[in-house]
C-alpha cells in the first residue's frame, strides 16, 4: 500500500462520487424535463438558459426549508435512514469499471475503484441494504401511512431481488466470472455483448432494476395518491432530498450495472480497429468512458420515459409479477441458457 | 328478448390472447405514442412575456373614458354601483367648480371612483347600466398584488390617459 495507490484511489472515489452525484442532481432536471416533453410542455425553463440551473435552485429550496423531525418519532432512526438510503446508493458505483487502464509512461490507472471478484455479489449486497434506509425511515416516523409505504417497500424488494438474482445467475453461467471486470472485458466489440446471449435475462433485470429502485410502474412505496408520500411522508428539508438523490443516484447505478452486464460497459463498436488503426490508447479509452456515460443516460432516459408512460400496478398484481411470472420464467431461463451451454460445447466447438 | 331493430350488438368479454396478457407489447406501443409526443408542438406560452390571444368581448380591467375632447364622461350618477352584483363600485360625486371645464363634461363628476378588484366578477353589467358611456372593460388582465387595500383600485388607475395635444 503505497501513498501513490491511495492517492490514486482516493482521486478516482473523488470523481465517480461527484460525477454520480452531479448526475442525480440533473437526473431531477432531466425528469421534469422529459415529463414536460412527453405531456407537450416545455418545463423548467426560468432558471439559466433553458433552466440549466434548476437543480441548484431546488437544491438551495432544499436546504433552506425547515427541519421537521416529528416529536413522537425515533429521533436517531429518523435521521438514520436517509443517511442510510443515501449511503447505500453512493457505494453501489465502487466495482463499476469506467473503462480500460489509462497509461502514462509506466504508471497504469485503473478506472475501477475496487476489482474485487466478487463484484455481482457486492452489487446485490449494497442494492439489498439499500431497501432498509427506506424501512428505517418510513418506520421511525411512527406515522401508518410511512410505515405502509415502508412495508411495501420492504416486500417489493424482496420479491423482486429473486427473480433479480436468478437472471443474474444464467448471465454468471454464461460469463463464468462474478468480477465485473472480467465481465466487461468479455464484452469487447458489439456482437460479444450479453444481451444477445440473455435477452430474457435482460428483461428480467430491467423490469427487477425498475422495483429496485422504486420507479413507476412499481412506486407503490412513495405512491402520492394513496400514502400521502409514502415512506418520506413526515420527512422535510434535506432529509427529503436524500431520500430523493438517493433514488436517482440509484438510477445511475443500476444503469451503469445494466451496460455493465449487458451491454459492454465501456466497449463500444469497432474499439479494436480503432487501436490496430494506432489511435492512442488512452484516447480509445476516454471515447469508451463517454461510451458508458452514454449507455448509463440512456437507461435513465428509458426510466423516465416508462415512468410518464406506464400506469402504477396494483399491488396484488405486482406481487404476481414477481412471485408466478418473473421467478418461474428466470428459472426457466437458467435451464435453457444450461442446455443451451452444453448444445453449443458438443456440437459448435 | 328479440331484436326488433336488428342493432342489438351483444358484446362478450374475450379471455386475452398470450400477447395482451404478456403486457409488454402495450408497454411498447404505449412508448412509442409517448415518444412521438416529445417532438409535437409545445403548447406553453411563457406568460409575462408572451399573452394568449384574447377574445373580442374580453372583458378586463375598467377603465373611465373621456371623450372627444378628452373630458371625464362619468357624472357620477351611480347607475354602475347599483347594476353591480357584487357590490364592487364605490363612489363619492362632486360639483365642478368654475374653471373645471376642461376636466369634466357634466356639472357633476366623481371626485373619488373605487373598484374593488377582489368582489368585482367581471360581469360587465356596469358598462350595460352606464348612460354615459363612461365605464368599459376593455383592459388588460388584474395583476397579482399582496395585500388586499392594493386591489382597491381608484381613478388613478381607472381613468384613462389625458389626450395628447
Amino acid at each position: 500500500m503505497e501513498l501513490a495507490f491511495v492517492i490514486e484511489k482516493f482521486a478516482l472515489v473523488i470523481v465517480i462520487f461527484s460525477v454520480s452525484l452531479g448526475v442525480a442532481a440533473y437526473s431531477t432536471l432531466a425528469e421534469r424535463k422529459i415529463a414536460a416533453y412527453l405531456q407537450g410542455r416545455v418545463g423548467p425553463a426560468r432558471a439559466g438558459w433553458g433552466g440549466m440551473f434548476q437543480p441548484l435552485a431546488d437544491g438551495a429550496k432544499m436546504f433552506f426549508k425547515e427541519e421537521i423531525i416529528p416529536t413522537q418519532s425515533n429521533h436517531f432512526l429518523f435521521i438514520a435512514g436517509p443517511s442510510l438510503a443515501l449511503l447505500t446508493a453512493l457505494i453501489g458505483s465502487a466495482v463499476i469499471p469506467w473503462g480500460q487502464p489509462l497509461t502514462f509512461g509506466d504508471t497504469v490507472i485503473q478506472l475501477q475503484v475496487a476489482d474485487i471478484n466478487v463484484g455481482v455479489l457486492y452489487i446485490f449486497g449494497v442494492v439489498s441494504l439499500g431497501v432498509y434506509g427506506v424501512m428505517i425511515g418510513g418506520w421511525a416516523s411512527n406515522n401508518k401511512f410511512s410505515l405502509m409505504g415502508a412495508i411495501r417497500a420492504a416486500s417489493q424488494n424482496i420479491s423482486y431481488e429473486i427473480a433479480m438474482g436468478l437472471s443474474i445467475i444464467a448471465l454468471l453461467m454464461v460469463t463464468g466470472s462474478l468480477s465485473l471486470k472480467t465481465i466487461a472485458e468479455q464484452q469487447s466489440g458489439f456482437v460479444n455483448w450479453n444481451v444477445w446471449v440473455q435477452p430474457l435475462g435482460f428483461l428480467i433485470f430491467i423490469i427487477c432494476a425498475f422495483a429496485e429502485c422504486n420507479r413507476t410502474p412499481f412506486d407503490l412505496p412513495e405512491s402520492e395518491n394513496e400514502l400521502v408520500g409514502g415512506y418520506h411522508t413526515e420527512y422535510s428539508g434535506f432529509k427529503l432530498g436524500a431520500f430523493l438523490f438517493a433514488e436517482y443516484i440509484n438510477m445511475f447505478v443500476s444503469g451503469a450495472v445494466m451496460s455493465t452486464l449487458y451491454f459492454g460497459g465501456y466497449n463500444f463498436p469497432f474499439m479494436n480497429n480503432l487501436l490496430e488503426m494506432g489511435v492512442h490508447p488512452n484516447l480509445v479509452t476516454i471515447l469508451g468512458i463517454l461510451f458508458l456515460l452514454g449507455k448509463i443516460f440512456f437507461f435513465i432516459f428509458f426510466f423516465m420515459w416508462v415512468r410518464w408512460t406506464v400506469p402504477r400496478f396494483r399491488y396484488d398484481q405486482l406481487m404476481n409479477l414477481g412471485w408466478k411470472i418473473l421467478i418461474p420464467l428466470s428459472i426457466a431461463n437458467i435451464v435453457i441458457t444450461g442446455i443451451w451451454i452444453v448444445v453449443k460445447e458438443i456440437y459448435f466447438k | 328478448m328479440e331484436s326488433l331493430s336488428n342493432r342489438k350488438k351483444v358484446i362478450e368479454q374475450k379471455p386475452m390472447t398470450l400477447a395482451e396478457r404478456m403486457y409488454l407489447p402495450a408497454i411498447a406501443k404505449g412508448l412509442a405514442i409517448t415518444f412521438k409526443h416529445m417532438f409535437k408542438k409545445k403548447e406553453t406560452i411563457f406568460y409575462p412575456e408572451q399573452e394568449r390571444p384574447i377574445s373580442e368581448n374580453w372583458r378586463g380591467l375598467h377603465s373611465l373614458k373621456r371623450d372627444e375632447n378628452g373630458k371625464e364622461r362619468c357624472t357620477a350618477c351611480g347607475l354602475c354601483a347599483l347594476a353591480c352584483p357584487a357590490e364592487a363600485i364605490t363612489m363619492i360625486a362632486a360639483e365642478r367648480k368654475k374653471g373645471e371645464e376642461h376636466l369634466y363634461r357634466e356639472e357633476k363628476y366623481a371626485a373619488v371612483y373605487e373598484v374593488n378588484m377582489l368582489r368585482c366578477i367581471f360581469c360587465g353589467l356596469c358598462e350595460e347600466a352606464c348612460p354615459k358611456e363612461a365605464i368599459y372593460l376593455d383592459g388588460p388582465f388584474v395583476g397579482a398584488d399582496y395585500l388586499r387595500k392594493d386591489f382597491i383600485y381608484g381613478k388613478d388607475k381607472l381613468v384613462e390617459e389625458p389626450l395628447k395635444s
